[in-house]
């Protein structure tokens, strides 16, 4: 039975960035790219992610199913998805824009949001964008019209400039073999929930670029760093949750625990029996053997500082490593330091996900130079029971 | 090059002169020593290892072995009665012919396309072996039975999340240190002595030590260190399950033919040793080890080895296989007592497979009544022989035994004067005691001629 | 030509057979492979009732079986298969056609394992009875012999390490690993330090059973990541030891196949934190006589016999590790061992220091035997000549393999590797949406094995390879053509690398059902009643 594919392009994702105007927010800045010169490349990446999707879908349908595996395709019309259709050979029906779409490059965040309401509004197995951090907010905002959990999960194809949210796949082609996976419902891929970041309403801080969590959106989870098939000669490592978890509650003991937001936290914090906020810091009380209680959710600073002395614990936030000053600004220089500082500091991160920053050091932008200075150099990472990782941090 | 010194190595072709050097200017590298840029001066040998002579050729290498292997006598020159954890079995020649193969000797961590037979052999093991445990899980083999009985119990404990471990029956002493060792960041062993007179569990103080609490499992042996089976395996299911505690049984997967599987009994786990299997005894050097259970997620979850599956390729009607990934499973439980997966023993499973489908359910049925009946007539022959007393009378036994010397004499002298007359037998178990074991090999014969021995050694 | 042939070609009719239609072509580039193929049935689909293996012996007629407890008495025979010899004997032996042995293939590609020859004289010792038929609990008397060459082994591995003792008994390279923290954890507790070191420092390019093991023994696990360069970060040990630390155990050369040049220094912060140094030598095969654990301060280490002494992998055993400790260690060494008083040799069991049994008896014998024999092949220069030669043929094979588009060698950059390296296909990936494991499934359509690496895959779509000393420069320049076919393909039609393999015994398996608990089958009972739906039990 094939299945069901939504897309939605935002044609000018990433126009910005390729002429170093770094983003594409607004009119003025789209017609600034256009002069440079920028050629749309959102279109050309859908298509190349939607190929994969089909061959993959090929490749692993067995012999008796060949040549039913093609999924459907709901779009909108023209360069917001129905040309990508057409390049990617795919038929395609067209439930937004037919007929009545502005002129080239002329689609704005509406046409995105209101494309993608109509294609989840049908129903589909999977929704795909092609688009940037901006257009990731646009989904999201279109999803949560529906209320509650989303009604479908999506998939990101990285087209955009700033690419702090998690909902994208590292590349088109990744994108489409995600997809896939996702959508043989084979059980071997499930969802998590990935965040959704964009630039900081407020702009610049302190003369650099600081992020904001705006939500999440759930996204197939495809383990990164591991073996595709469960078919090879090594076990592979579990996501160690549990562990991670059970090490958090024999340090803190008795006491309490300002937890910070990311997927990894929010899956201690499950493993610790509590349900946590989505995109806020949560005070946690952590007690032997009982379940966690979340004291308050969402917290501000001045609520984390009222609290009192706690535990701290933080993942890596989105694609870029951020450890602290995005999407956890709440976690202040004051309220680190009144905890004790780098004492009291838990970085919790799975040993796939510390594999997949390849590298990279985990990053650092609390705003307080100092204390920058202070945390940085190696942290340890708390990546199962009794396990460590000593990981570069640099500001 | 082609003098005789200089001859290059048959195992290192690359090594010859002319080709290293080659081999060198393509890379571009002045010598090898240029490889070795990374390792300081500081850390460096600078002379040659002080190694004997070698011997060049195969001739001279044969030759040189031979020496050695004939300052050994071997089971096959001489009547052995021993057992106590390796055990003389006729291993059929087709065991042999199979795992003397290259592709099985030499084959290590392929995929499972081009090594589809080691994954199917691998799984049909498993899946006999279940067959003969009655139960749906069987792993890949581990490196022994006592490291399968030290891992049984670290999952019962991941399982139960409980400290104490009470071993019920007769244990074997080295047996008993490796799972102490292997258990001991998360448990303590209690051994709960067995009752002198019957050689058989003490029920009464294992529910006495089960009442103190935090009880993860008991484990039992069948047939236990002193070759007993206890008639009160069921007993001990009973009591452990009422304490909440799992019950883990080791046995000898070779007497299964005619004694119940231990899931019949109420084991949750089942484990053991398949040297039986068709492994020869190589000194003590055959050995591979066994857990098996249901297929419940809970218990799979906590298996830290790995599980070969069958599943279907895209091709209509091929057999595929491929890792179980109960890791993945929401039970797995694994970070208070994290195991290691390691290159363990997987060609005696291989061989261990050829042996029960060779043997078929009537071979297994006719070598467990067998090896039953020897030693049956084994210790009732012994027990004829003055000095001699053979304790533990009714229980029944199976492959090993014990005996008591009531004469002036040790079990060491005793044991000297056996191997004076081509006999090996009666390993020491303390100054009066001693152990012997037979098995399908044996004859009412070779029982008959220890005995007469016997008889005259002692009297 | 001869007389003869003359005559025969004059009295037969006009051959239309030219020379050149009997010319056989010239091979094509690359092996035309295919993998035999039996389309063989489960063991359980074969035989019928009644036929028989073998026979096994029956009690004399005169002896009565002893009674069983009902309870304790097998209900049902087991349902094994019931098949005549010759059946079971051709089962066997195509599913062993069925397997790629190092025996058969240019096995480079199975990196970290050191495949290299098994000589197969050593194979012959072996199966002599004078091994295979000994009992561990003969008198002494009667097995001078294989004591004696435990005893050697020892002798031989000592000075290979530079160490003062070693245990043979260790029945694979993790046991021996997993020995060597448990003596460790002696160590301190002897010294009444135990409950405060705690803590077991690795690094992530080290083999994970270090981690696994130091786990398994109580110790918690801090792990290092490379440093900016790509080799053990040194910046990152200092900030691990401390009070706690227990011991630091480090593969070298890493999987990568670096060499930590600052190792001396690593031992030297660890020993002044008042730790102890355990040295994995699982990748030794390209240091032998070169540089040894003693040499860089170590007080244990390991070996994995089936790796760097040529025992046989055995489809993944039984294999043979053996530890080697300073003296200082030595009385915590597993028991027994062998001792000689220059003229005879016996186990000495009563060590109380001892952490005790590692496995039954004295050790997988059969293989402390072939690697005896195979270091008595050798020699002190054969040893350093096979170290040498592996280290050509790896840094050969990495000249070669640089060369394919889409692969690189990340860390340590244009440094020399020693015995092996793990290279990354990324740039491939990133070009075609080709998996490395898919490449390697490729591969095997030309009769090779292809690894990736443990996971997690810190080094993105890996690839290990360790071509060893055993292997020719034909060899390694076929394996290096395969890969750049392989790789080729993945630019050029890339479904035909996805769709992979082709010319294996079997296609690309469906391995979904083994995530499920509901239906994943571990035996074919399992199968039978989860898929079939048959009602068993």
């Amino acid at each position: 039975m094939s299945s069901r594919i939504g897309l939605v392009v935002n044609p000018v994702a990433g126009l910005g960035g390729r002429v170093g105007l770094g983003g594409t927010d607004g009119p003025q800045v789209l017609q600034r790219a256009r002069e440079l010169g920028a050629e749309p490349l959102a279109g050309v990446r859908a298509a190349l992610a939607l190929r994969e999707v089909r061959a993959r879908l090929a490749a692993a349908a067995p012999t008796r199913h060949a040549g039913t595996s093609a999924p459907r395709l709901l779009t909108a019309a023209g360069e917001m998805g129905a040309e990508a259709a057409a390049s990617a050979d795919l038929d395609a029906r067209i439930v937004y824009g037919a007929g009545a779409l502005p002129a080239e490059g002329g689609t704005s965040a509406a046409d995105t949001v209101a494309a993608v309401r109509a294609i989840a509004a049908e129903g589909v197995d999977l929704l795909l964008f092609a688009g940037g951090d901006g257009t990731a907010r646009d989904v999201l905002a279109a999803l949560e019209a529906f209320g509650g959990r989303p009604p479908c999960p999506v998939l990101g194809v990285p087209t955009g400039v700033k690419m702090h949210s998690a909902v994208f796949a590292v590349s088109a082609r990744a994108a489409g073999e995600a997809a896939a996976a996702w959508l043989r419902r084979d059980g071997g891929v499930r969802l998590r929930d990935a965040e959704v970041m964009d630039r900081d309403d407020d702009g610049v801080r302190d003369g650099r670029v600081a992020s904001r969590l705006y939500g999440w959106l759930p996204v197939p989870d495809v383990p990164v760093r591991v073996q595709q098939r469960k078919t090879g000669s090594t076990a592979p490592v579990p996501e160690a949750f549990g562990g991670i978890a059970a090490e958090v509650a024999e340090r803190v003991g008795d006491g309490l625990l300002f937890l910070g937001p990311g997927t990894t936290t929010r899956a201690v914090a499950a493993e610790l029996g509590a349900e946590t906020s989505l995109t806020g810091v949560d005070v946690l009380a952590l007690s032997p053997g009982k379940p966690a209680r979340v004291l308050l959710a969402d917290a501000s600073e001045e609520a984390l500082l009222g609290a009192g002395p706690a535990w701290i614990a933080v993942s890596p936030i989105g694609g870029q490593g951020f450890l602290l000053g995005r999407g956890n600004q709440q976690i202040s220089p004051r309220v680190l330091r009144a905890c004790g500082g780098r004492e009291r500091l838990l970085v919790l991160c799975t040993e796939a996900k510390l594999a997949a920053l390849g590298g990279r050091p985990l990053l650092l932008d609390t705003g307080d130079e100092t204390l920058d200075a202070e945390l940085a150099g190696h942290v340890p990472v708390v990546t199962g029971r009794r396990s460590t990782s000593l990981y570069r941090v640099t500001r | 090059m082609t003098s005789a010194e200089n001859a290059v190595h048959p195992y290192l072709p690359n090594s010859a002169p002319a080709v290293r050097q080659a081999m060198l200017d393509e890379i571009g590298a002045a010598s090898v020593e240029e490889f070795y840029a990374d390792i300081p001066d500081s850390v460096r040998l600078h002379r040659p290892l002080d190694l004997p002579a070698p011997m060049r050729s195969e001739a001279e290498l044969a030759r040189h072995m031979e020496q050695l292997l004939a300052r050994n006598t071997s089971t096959r020159q001489a009547l052995s009665f021993l057992g106590q954890g390796c055990y003389q079995h006729h291993v059929p020649a087709v065991v042999d012919e199979v795992v003397n193969r290259s592709e099985f000797l030499t084959a290590y961590a392929g995929e499972p396309y081009e090594d589809h037979g080691r994954f199917q052999a691998l799984w049909e093991y498993q899946s006999m072996m279940a067959e003969l445990l009655d139960v749906e899980v069987v792993n890949v083999p581990v490196y022994d039975g006592f490291q399968a009985a030290g891992t049984a119990l670290r999952m019962a404990g991941r399982i139960t999340g409980r400290r104490r471990l009470l071993l019920a029956t007769a244990v074997d002493p080295d047996k008993l240190s490796r799972v102490r060792d292997y258990v001991r960041p998360d448990h303590d062993v209690v051994v709960v002595p067995v009752d002198p007179r019957t050689g058989c569990a003490d029920l009464d103080a294992v529910a006495a030590e089960l009442a103190k609490g935090d009880v993860a499992a008991v484990f039992a042996d069948m047939p236990s260190a002193l070759g007993i089976v206890d008639a009160a395996l069921p007993q001990l299911a009973e009591l452990a399950h009422g304490a909440g505690a799992l019950y883990v049984v080791g046995c000898n997967p070779l007497a299964l033919g005619v004694l119940a599987p231990p899931s019949a009994f109420g084991a949750d786990i089942a484990c053991g040793d398949i040297q039986t299997l068709g492994v020869h005894q190589s000194y003590g050097g055959g050995n591979a080890g066994f857990i098996a259970t249901r297929d419940e997620e809970h218990l799979v979850a906590e298996y830290p080895s790995r599980l070969f599956g069958l599943a279907p390729t895209t091709v209509d009607g091929e057999y595929g296989f491929g890792d179980v990934a109960w890791e993945r499973t929401s039970f797995a439980l694994r970070e208070d007592g994290k195991e290691w997966v390691g290159t363990a023993a997987a060609l005696h499973g291989i061989g261990a497979g050829v042996y029960l489908a060779l043997m078929g359910p009537h071979g297994m049925r006719e070598i467990g009544d067998t090896i039953l009946t020897h030693t049956a007539y084994a210790r009732q022959r012994l027990a004829q022989v003055p000095g001699v007393q053979v304790p533990f009378g009714d229980s029944l036994h199976f492959a090993d035994f014990t005996v008591r010397y009531t004469g002036g004499r040790t079990a060491a002298e005793i044991r000297a004067d056996l191997r004076q007359h081509g006999i090996f037998g009666g390993v020491p178990l303390g100054d009066q005691q001693a152990a012997y074991c037979v098995t399908e090999v044996h004859t009412k014969a070779d029982i008959d001629l220890l005995a007469t021995t016997l008889e005259e050694i002692i009297k | 030509m001869t007389a003869h042939h003359e005559q025969s070609t004059a009295s037969s009719p006009v051959s239309t057979v030219s020379a050149e239609d009997a010319r056989i072509a010239p091979k094509p580039r690359l092996r035309r492979f295919h993998q035999a193929s039996w389309d063989e049935d489960l063991i359980f689909d074969l035989g019928s009732p009644g036929e028989r293996g073998v026979l096994v012996p029956r009690p004399d007629p005169s002896l009565t079986p002893p009674e069983i407890p009902a309870a304790l008495r097998r209900a049902e025979p087991p349902a094994l298969p019931e098949m005549a010899q010759q059946q079971v004997l051709r089962h066997y032996l195509r599913l062993s056609q069925e397997n790629l042995g190092a025996d058969l293939n240019i096995d480079v590609g199975q990196g970290t394992c050191t495949m290299k020859y098994s000589p197969k004289v050593n194979d012959q010792f072996v199966r002599d009875p004078r091994i295979a038929a000994l009992h561990p609990l003969q008198d002494e008397d009667t097995v001078q012999g294989v004591l004696g060459i435990v005893h050697a082994l020892e002798q031989l591995l000592k000075e290979i390490s530079g160490m003062d003792r070693v245990s043979l008994q260790p029945g694979a390279g993790s046991a021996a690993i997993y020995a060597n923290v448990a003596m460790i954890r002696a160590y301190f507790e002897a010294r009444g330090e135990l409950d405060q070191r705690d803590e077991v420092i690795t690094t992530i390019f080290s083999h994970p059973s270090n981690a696994a093991c130091a786990k398994t023994a109580g110790f918690k696990v801090i792990t290092l990541h490379p440093d900016a360069d790509g080799y053990p970060d040194i910046e990152a040990l200092k900030a691990a030891v401390g009070p706690r630390t227990a011991a630091l155990l480090i593969t070298n050369p890493e999987d990568t196949g670096i060499y930590n040049p600052r190792i001396e220094e690593f031992v030297r912060i660890v020993h002044e934190a008042g730790g102890l140094c355990s040295y994995d030598q699982a990748n030794a095969n390209g240091i032998l006589g070169i540089t040894r654990a003693r040499d860089a301060g170590f007080d244990l280490c390991h070996f994995n016999l089936h790796k760097t002494f040529s025992t046989p992998h055995a489809c993944g055993g039984p294999a043979a590790g053996a530890c080697a400790v300073t003296a200082e260690l030595a009385p915590y060494l597993p028991r027994p061992t062998v001792e000689f008083d220059g003229t005879t040799y016996r186990i000495d069991d009563d060590r109380p220091e001892s952490v005790g049994k590692m496995r039954p008896f004295l050790g997988v014998v059969p293989n402390l035997v072939r690697a005896y024999a195979w270091i008595m092949s050798l020699g002190a220069e054969g040893l350093r000549a096979a170290a040498e030669t592996a280290v050509l043929n790896n840094n050969y094979l990495l000249h070669k393999v640089r060369q394919i588009p889409g692969v690189s060698v990340p860390y340590a950059e244009g440094r020399p590797r020693v015995e092996q390296v793990r290279y990354s296909w990324q740039q491939l990936y990133e070009d075609t949406g080709v998996h490395s494991e898919e490449l390697g499934l490729r591969a095997a359509d030309f009769g090779t094995h292809y690894w990736t690496s443990h996971h997690p895959y810190v080094v993105p779509e890996p690839m290990t390879l360790e071509p060893t000393e055993s292997y020719t420069r034909a060899d390694l320049d076929e394996y290096a053509a395969i890969l750049t076919e392989v790789a080729r393909e993945a630019y050029e039609s890339p479904e035909t690398v996805r769709t992979a393999p082709h010319r294996s015994t079997v296609h690309r398996a469906r391995p979904e059902s083994l995530e499920d608990p509901a239906t994943w089958a571990v035996s074919w009972r399992a199968y039978r009643r989860k898929i079939l739906g048959e009602g068993l039990r």
